[in-house]
């Protein structure tokens, strides 16, 4: 073939898929219903679900069973109060009682101040305080047995502080309270800001939503119409036909980012620290693999059911292996393997890295490689599906 | 009522020939819930740890030793400084940083060492906990190390740190915190609501698209009996796949069943009720199955997840958000079936949750026949 | 020059069952061919072959003179197709589906643009160029795929019963347009179950259960089985309760 002929060739190809283009899109926004769920859902998902996402505790509801009624015991209820985390909302003293509000879910976590309380913290002895806490909600109540434990011992340590050092109890080995000065940071999220680091996965996950559903959905609806067969005997390749389909789609997910990206900057001042050309390079080749899954979805069902199911599937495997919500790792090492297969996992890894830590491209190039692999497999994957002929 | 029996036989064989897709309406809900059950744990079980430490010393080296001998920690890296951490971070390659001054063994034997940590903390509450176990790591060490220097070179002394006040915890309903017994219920609730929602309206769309919805409606049955007819089947089927999700958080997971099972069942069906109402009202908004699609799984799925508490607290939302969960059916059945399965309450304690989900009921049937009616006149 | 279509010996069977059972025929180029049968007697999985759509269990044929094997693309240049199913977009307008596919087969702008217009003139659809496709009536609806199908001129033209559902004025109307294409040259290969179309064609072939149970002109075929029509020829070869007659072809 000559240069000349190749180029008449590539043309050609270009001006094909530029027809199917222009058919895609016009569908799409003739399609009132669908663009306005392709618009609304996300934007207003954004905006609720990036407020609820957060494990932060705060106004936890307290039921002290204090059966000291002491001034030591008195003091410990009233620092719980104060607290910002937690608030008493019952003292009545029976302990039948508190075990049932803790049932109902009138209160999540009780405080008893056994009798003997103050007593024995006079003579030197620990003086235990039980806290029973409502598990069902287990991040919760990890916090805040911490907080509250912290409570109750601080104010162990100033009750001591001011009783003066108890004779005999501790040696001289302890030596200060803390023998070494522990100064702690979090980095890239100074103010532990749990937004910073959960709306980039909700508009992650939107737009793959979103873009997954509408491209796995496609084609197979197009076998349900009969349209599909038309095309099929016309002399249009596969690489059109793939192109055809991919490109309309990844030019409104890619949109609906960038807009998703103003939106979170502006609503919760998500900060940029990195180089806004590498995100949105990353974005596209992200939604090449995205949308690509969709199609491949797609030449592989017969009906829009099926393609549903096998989306849902796939979007499970997406919001729950991505390390969007749940550590990965913490996941157990079979898991954890299953998730390199994941490119969501891979792409926030590149949201979160650019947005939060200013990584750039030397940081990163490791999970931007995973993803050109990932593309380049599930278009061949999808071009190789795509039949024209039936078997 | 023989036409809506004959209807309803009519559905149900359809359904039945279909193989396949019965398989995957019956397995998928399953292996979801056992793949996740296993995958998913919300609690931290290993952190990446690097050292900063310019000068190696007997102590230094103490201190990182006490780390790799934690099962949470593994050690991945030393650096000589600090900036050596950044492309670390960024890379996350690592999760937490110890770093120790270069005269962090001479300070330590004056009584003033420090001790910098430091967090990835784009994760708030994952960066927290680290921070926390670190410290803890940390503090224990130098106390055991500062006594056995005390005691004499290469004698260890375990010492008691205790303050004279000590909390004493007890983890009520689940006192292992097992991700398993939080999360499954979730799962299945999840799960559930997207399947049910989204093939009833599916179902009632496709025959809206290939135009077989009019021969329908010609028909002597009534709207209602189609709506019934049509929703009936399915109806079983998410009852067939609540079963076994319940069996196989039973089985599979050891999640506990303290409560009434026939409760938890009773209640489970008016959960579907809910979730298949919302499908059917779903189909009688949206034209297309492509619309009524991304209604019922884009516009259920990352809301249920975030908004029913199964992962993240309700009551760590902010106060105007909450309500906002009030309209989240899953939200009502999760705290129904943690109280059941964990709390082994009854309808006593149950009742303004069922309350709330039998009124959704109602609403969403009684609005979607309305609307059914109201497109065929 | 080689037929417009050969068959022999094609043949298609889905698990146990046959639909298309080793049939051999030949159409000339430039003929109306009528492809006659019952619903399910294997009329559109045997024009699904012929049109690159379905590969064949066995037996061979060509189309065009390219081979339903291998050459599949080369076919797919020189055929039209019209299926059964309502093949244009409905979402789409009148002129953006004449757009489409005169632009995926390559049609050059102007070319597009000119025979657009002719076939909105042909049909008289000048007023309607700018509806969605939906919104116009059933019977114009078919008509428009039939010359889309056509639209670039293509040597054969399948036609996969383009009558079913209109009405009677709409069919005749049809028929006229077939005719057209035919006079231009055009080879024209259609599937129907209106048994008194085959009157309009040059040559017809009736499948019976996959099998092709008789074949010639019209014409011929009445006076070899002594039938006044085909429609009477037809039943007898669906119900044979008679020794049956001699076959023209077979």
């Amino acid at each position: 073939m000559t240069s000349a002929e190749r180029g008449a060739r590539l043309r050609r190809w270009f001006r094909t898929v530029g027809f199917l283009v222009r058919k895609e899109f016009l569908q799409v926004f003739r399609d009132r219903v669908m663009l306005f769920e392709m618009i609304a859902i996300p934007i207003i998902q954004l905006l609720i679900l990036s407020n609820a996402a957060t494990f932060e505790v705060h106004d936890s509801r307290v039921h002290v069973v204090d059966e000291s009624r002491t001034a030591e015991s008195r003091g410990l209820v009233r620092r719980i109060g104060a607290s910002r985390y937690f608030t008493v909302v019952s003292s009545d003293p029976s302990m039948a009682k508190a075990e049932r509000d803790l049932a109902t879910g009138r209160a999540s976590v009780i405080v008893r101040i056994p009798r003997r309380f103050a007593d024995r913290i006079e003579s030197g002895r620990t003086a235990p305080v039980q806290l029973v806490l409502d598990a069902v909600d287990g991040a919760t109540a990890g916090v805040v047995r911490s907080y509250l434990g912290a409570i109750v011992e601080r104010h162990g340590a100033e009750l001591e502080a001011e009783a003066g050092p108890a004779p005999g109890t501790r040696g001289a080995v302890a030596g200060p309270a803390a023998p070494l000065a522990v100064r702690s940071r979090g980095l890239f999220n100074p103010t532990l800001d749990y937004k910073d680091f959960i709306v980039p996965g909700i508009l992650v996950l939107l737009v793959t939503l979103i873009g997954t559903l509408i491209t796995s959905m496609n084609i197979a609806r197009e076998k349900e119409i009969g349209t599909l067969e038309q095309l099929n005997v016309t002399p249009l390749r596969k690489s059109e036909f793939v192109a055809g389909k991919l490109v309309p789609f990844w030019i409104i997910a890619l949109a609906e980012l960038s807009v998703g990206l103003v939106i979170a900057r502006l609503a919760f001042a998500l900060p940029v620290r990195g180089n806004l050309l590498l995100l949105f390079g990353a974005a596209g080749l992200y939604m090449v693999v995205a949308l690509g899954v969709g199609l491949w979805i797609s030449t592989v069902v017969e009906t829009q059911q099926q393609a549903m199911f096998l989306t849902f599937f796939v979007m499970m495997l997406y919001v729950f292996m991505s390390g969007f919500m749940t550590p990965i790792e913490s996941m157990p090492g079979w898991a954890r393997a299953l998730t390199e297969l994941n490119p969501v996992r891979h792409f926030l890894l590149i949201m979160r890295g650019i947005l939060l830590k200013g990584a750039g491209f030397a940081d990163l190039w490791r999970p931007l490689a995973v993803l050109a692999v990932m593309g380049v497999t599930v278009l061949s994957l999808a071009l190789r599906q795509y039949s024209k002929t039936t078997g | 009522m023989t036409a809506l029996r004959g209807f309803i036989v009519k559905e149900v064989r359809h359904i039945l020939r279909d193989r396949q897709t019965l398989a995957l309406l019956l397995l998928l809900p399953l292996v979801l819930v056992i793949l996740f059950g296993f995958a998913i744990r919300t609690d931290i079980r290993s952190i990446r740890v690097a050292f900063v430490d310019s000068s190696p010393s007997a102590a230094s080296l103490s201190l990182e030793n006490r780390f790799q001998g934690t099962p949470t920690f593994h050690a991945v890296a030393t650096v000589a400084s600090t900036r050596a951490l950044d492309p670390l971070f960024r890379r996350s390659a690592i999760d937490e940083a110890v770093v120790l001054p270069a005269d962090f063994a001479r300070s330590l034997g004056e009584g003033a060492g420090r001790v910098q940590v430091l967090a990835d903390a784009t994760d708030p509450n994952i960066g927290s906990i680290m921070t926390a176990y670190a410290e803890a790591v940390i503090q224990s060490w130098a106390a055991e190390w500062i006594a056995s220097e005390a005691a004499g070179p290469g004698v260890l002394v375990s010492v008691r740190t205790a303050p004279n006040v000590v909390p004493e915890t007890r983890l009520r309903f689940n006192p292992t915190l097992a991700s398993e017994d939080l999360f499954v219920p979730g799962l299945i609730a999840l799960v559930l609501t997207i399947v049910s929602a989204v093939m009833t309206s599916i179902t009632l769309t496709r025959e809206k698209e290939r135009g077989t919805m009019e021969t329908l409606l010609v028909s002597p049955l009534r709207p209602w009996q189609i709506l019934v007819g049509k929703v009936a089947p399915y109806l079983v089927l998410g009852f067939v796949n609540l079963v076994t999700a319940l069996a196989a958080a039973r089985i599979i997971f050891t999640v506990p069943v303290r409560g009434s099972v026939t409760l938890l069942l009773a209640e489970g069906l008016l959960f579907l009720l809910v979730c298949t109402g919302l499908g059917v009202f779903i189909s009688t908004r949206t034209d297309s199955q492509r619309a009524a699609m991304l209604a019922s799984m884009a516009g259920l799925l990352l809301p249920t997840t975030v908004l029913s508490g199964m992962i993240f607290p309700i009551s760590s939302m902010p106060a105007w958000l909450r309500p906002i969960t009030y309209v989240i059916p899953a939200r009502w059945f999760i705290t129904i079936a943690r109280g059941i399965l964990l709390k082994g309450v009854g309808l006593g304690v149950l009742w303004p949750d069922t309350l709330v989900l039998a009124l959704m009921a109602a609403l969403l049937l009684g609005a979607s026949t309305r609307l059914f009616k109201v497109r065929l006149a | 020059m080689s037929a417009a279509i050969e068959a022999r010996g094609l043949t298609r069977r889905f698990g146990d069952f046959t639909a298309v059972d080793a049939i051999s025929f030949r159409v000339e180029r430039g003929e109306v061919f009528g492809f006659l049968g019952a619903n399910g007697a294997g009329k559109t999985t045997a024009i699904r072959m012929l049109t690159g759509l379905l590969s064949p269990s066995a037996g061979e044929a060509w189309v065009a003179g390219h081979d339903v094997y291998g050459e599949t693309e080369a076919i797919r240049r020189s055929i039209g197709y019209m299926s059964q199913r309502f093949s244009l977009y409905e979402d789409l307008r009148v002129r953006e589906n004449i757009r489409l596919y005169g632009g995926i087969y390559g049609l050059p702008d102007r070319t597009i643009h000119r025979r657009g217009e002719r076939l909105l003139s042909d049909l008289g659809l000048e007023h309607a160029a700018d509806e969605l496709v939906a919104s116009i009536p059933l019977g114009w609806r078919q008509k428009l795929a039939f010359s889309v199908a056509s639209l670039h001129e293509p040597e054969i033209l399948f036609l996969d019963e383009p009558t079913g559902g209109v009405d009677p004025i709409t069919r005749r109307q049809f028929w006229e347009m077939i005719y057209r294409a035919a006079d231009g040259g055009t080879t024209v290969f259609v599937t129907t179950h209106y048994m008194d179309e085959a009157e309009y064609c040059d040559r017809i072939s009736i499948m019976v259960d996959g099998r092709i149970g008789a074949m010639g002109t019209p014409r011929e075929l009445r006076e070899a089985y002594g039938v006044p029509s085909i429609d009477e020829l037809f039943l007898r070869l669906v119900r044979p309760d008679p020794a049956p007659a001699p076959g023209v072809a077979s």
